[in-house]
């Protein structure tokens, strides 16, 4: 090693100190520096303007000024007959709107659907808003009473209701069905297969491990496949699965294995005194873990709870695949009707169903940040 | 007295079924049992089916002639071949599409990560509204969408739009120009990787110079010289052996340059736009786990934003970010078999697609196609976990 006279970066004298900066409290100020200081921040400004008005305008354009509003036939949307620039053509999804909805469920039951999914909401929200008590009786009735009351009306076949096989069902109603059901099935089952990983007995912990990783290793469109055309095979041939069923049984295994993992999280996150004063004062396995673990860390992971359940949600459109037509397979069916098909057509009806997925996925986005700030406030008290 | 305490704290006894470790066992052997009895349960059931509806089971269909053709192929094929011809042509084009799509979503998705944390207020709204929109929406409903509402209504190649007259959009894809190299290429070829050894080479001095003697080397402008330099040299010796074939309209079609398919290209787009908004929320996550003082004590020692962020931060969100992001290249490969809904040559649809509807044999080929994403899964967490190992922060 030399002297150090060669090493350039030590500085040897003192920099001028530089000028304070310009309080900028006032909004004006301030927003000016943020978006024109300097000229590569201009331009940052400029482009994301650009950006934004090339994609929103036309956007908006399409969705309302241009829009068709009312029409009852594909040459209400042609651009010849309206002799304007047509944007969206909302008669098709008027015309279309019970097949989204109810897929092919007999028009006379369709009450039924409605009737599910008024209970539904009704049970949903008081569940939803923290201020409302008696979450108990609540999540009972919802989680428990609820799907055999839902399976049976929509179902039928009982107390003098006419049986509606699972073939005709469709659109929305498929979705939220395989979603709802894939929710209420794999919560518990994940919490179980997450216990297990967490377990102390070996076997119990590499059979767990061995289940949750299979699941999560494999594309949910095999799961899929796996369950509408393997599953049969593994089965007594006398036993006959519902094809909706068979899609259940694989979205229900698949979200498991997802939500085992989030549980697990939970759970890795509560400090050992707690197992360690559970057991103090004498609780057993499944009372510890029911009493005292599994509240604190549930709590803990109800925003992942969530994602999770956003997932699925979004999941649920892979049933198409599998020839079970939910809101996006009635969608592309309604696209190969003939007698609307209009240069607007396909864009009409992505923007309607991408409302719909927006809203509801982004909606419990939003309730999951909710209610993690809300958790997060409990922890700074 | 003592006598007395200690009978009384002496071990009671305990009947031998409720003794911890005998309850243990048979627990799990009890769990055990079952889950055998169900397999074997599985497999007894499987083979009755199977026999019942006279399928042959086991591998040898591998063998057999498909007997349809495949739009995309990265290795010769025609009908003739075998059903594992069948399968080895999937596996490539999933992998085609899942490493360009990677490739692609990171470049993305780092892009957007770090244009949300800007202070340029608009900018940041943009990317964050471009995660909110494109992260709330299915992907197979975003595939559908570039496939039939974006790529669907274009003109045929007689109409094609163009692009600067090299790049054509039509309803049969889109074409680009094909690079063909002549024999002479090698030469050129071989004088870019020496200059990247070079590049690689001189790097590794620099930084070793650096750190003992503190003395700093320009290596942009000097890797760059080294890069363009010779390449160029080498270009006009052996007079540009590589160049670039243009499509051109014969007839109804275009004859040269190079096709990819609109089902690729909608596949590709919308993987690529939708894995790089859930790898900008994990770029984002990373930069912002680093704490600010880490920044603030670079920009203390003199530092100036771009070597602070290179140098400081993100070594450090790194560790954060790479974990995460594999998970999403994992998640791009798994969701590359959505290629199936529109019609896109990868394993899932050629193989647990056509194949198994041509010849029945559902539990071999499904568990074969399971079997290849496993496997593509377990290696990337080994290497993971390896890595993951590698880079963490040594303890005290």
């Amino acid at each position: 090693m030399g002297s150090g006279s060669q090493r350039s970066f030590i500085r040897r004298a003192l920099v001028e100190p530089e000028p304070p900066p310009v309080a900028s409290t006032d909004v004006l100020t301030s927003t000016r520096a943020r978006l024109f200081g300097g000229a590569f921040n201009t331009m940052l400004t400029l482009l994301s303007a650009l950006i934004m008005v090339t994609l929103a305008w036309p956007t908006l354009k399409f969705l309302f000024i241009d829009a068709v509003w009312t029409g009852s036939s594909r040459l209400d949307c042609l651009a010849e007959t309206v002799g304007r620039e047509v944007g969206a053509c909302w008669p098709f999804v008027k015309a279309k709107f019970g097949q989204f909805v109810y897929g092919f469920y007999p028009e006379s039951e369709r009450w039924r659907v409605d009737l599910t999914h008024l209970l539904g909401a009704i049970l949903l929200v008081p569940l939803l808003i923290p201020s409302i008590p008696s979450k108990g009786l609540n999540a009972i009735l919802f989680f428990g009473v609820f799907p055999v009351v839902a399976f049976f009306l929509l179902v039928g076949g009982v107390f003098g209701l006419p049986h509606v096989e699972t073939r005709v069902w469709g659109g929305l109603l498929v979705t939220l069905v395989i979603s709802f059901t894939g929710i209420i099935f794999s919560l518990p089952l994940g919490v179980l297969l997450a216990l297990g990983r967490r377990s102390e007995f070996p076997i119990v912990r590499a059979i767990c491990i061995a289940f949750i990783e299979f699941w999560r290793g494999v594309p949910l469109i095999t799961v899929l496949f796996f369950a509408t055309y393997m599953l049969p095979f593994f089965l007594p041939a006398s036993w006959r699965i519902d094809g909706l069923a068979r899609v259940l049984i694989g979205v229900v295994l698949f979200a498991a294995a997802y939500m085992a993992e989030v549980v697990r999280g939970g759970l890795q996150a509560i400090p050992r005194g707690q197992f360690e004063g559970a057991m103090a004062l004498g609780l057993g396995y499944w009372r510890m873990m029911g009493f005292v673990i599994l509240p604190q860390s549930l709590r803990l992971v109800i925003p992942g709870i969530i994602n999770s359940f956003i997932a699925l949600f979004k999941d649920t459109t892979l049933v198409l695949i599998v020839a079970i037509f939910d809101l996006l397979g009635q969608l592309r069916a309604a696209f190969a009707d003939p007698s609307w098909a209009t240069p607007v057509t396909l864009f009409t009806g992505f923007a309607f169903a991408g409302m719909i997925y927006f809203a509801v996925s982004f909606g419990m986005s939003r309730y999951a940040l909710f209610v993690e700030r809300r958790l997060n406030t409990d922890r700074l008290r | 007295m003592t006598t007395q305490i200690q009978g009384a704290l002496a071990q009671p006894t305990i009947a031998i079924y409720n003794r911890p470790r005998i309850r243990a066992v048979f627990y799990q052997l009890v769990l055990l049992a079952t889950v055998l009895w169900l397999g074997y349960e599985f497999a007894l059931n499987a083979k009755a089916n199977l026999d019942a509806q006279k399928i042959a089971s086991g591998f040898g269909f591998l063998d057999n002639t498909a007997g349809f053709a495949i739009n995309q192929s990265l290795i010769p094929y025609d009908e003739s071949d075998s059903y594992g011809r069948v399968f080895l042509v999937g596996l490539l084009n999933t992998l085609l599409v899942a490493g360009i799509g990677i490739v692609l979503a990171t470049i993305l998705g780092f892009f957007i990560g770090i244009a949300r944390l800007s202070r340029n207020w608009l900018l940041a709204r943009l990317a964050g509204g471009y995660v909110e929109l494109i992260r709330n929406l299915p992907l197979l409903f975003q595939i559908l969408f570039w496939y039939l509402a974006v790529l669907g209504p274009l003109p045929g190649p007689r109409q094609s739009l163009s692009l600067f007259g090299e790049i054509f959009l039509n309803n049969r894809g889109i074409i680009v120009p094909a690079p063909v190299a002549s024999d002479e290429a090698g030469t050129v070829f071989a004088v870019f990787a020496a200059s990247l050894i070079a590049i690689v080479a001189i790097n590794f001095w620099a930084r070793r110079l650096q750190i003992r003697k503190g003395r700093r080397v320009p290596l942009l402008g000097t890797s760059l010289a080294i890069l363009i330099v010779p390449l160029l040299i080498a270009l006009i010796a052996t007079g540009f052996p590589i160049r670039f074939e243009r499509p051109e309209l014969r007839g109804f079609n275009f004859v040269g340059g190079l096709r990819l398919l609109p089902e690729f290209v909608a596949l590709l787009v919308a993987l690529t736009t939708y894995t790089a908004a859930f790898i900008a929320e994990v770029v984002r996550a990373g930069l912002l786990a680093v704490p600010r003082g880490q920044s603030e004590a670079a920009f203390a020692l003199g530092l100036r934003r771009g070597l602070t962020l290179r140098l400081i931060v993100v070594p450090q969100a790194l560790r954060v970010i790479v974990p995460p992001l594999t998970n999403q290249y994992l998640n791009l490969t798994k969701n590359s078999s959505l290629a199936v809904a529109v019609g896109y040559p990868d394993l899932f649809a050629v193989f647990a697609g056509t194949t198994l509807h041509q010849t029945g044999q559902a539990i071999e080929i499904i568990a074969i196609t399971m079997a290849v994403y496993l496997a593509i899964s377990l290696i990337t967490s080994v290497l993971m976990n390896w890595y993951n190992a590698h880079i963490r922060i040594a303890g005290r």
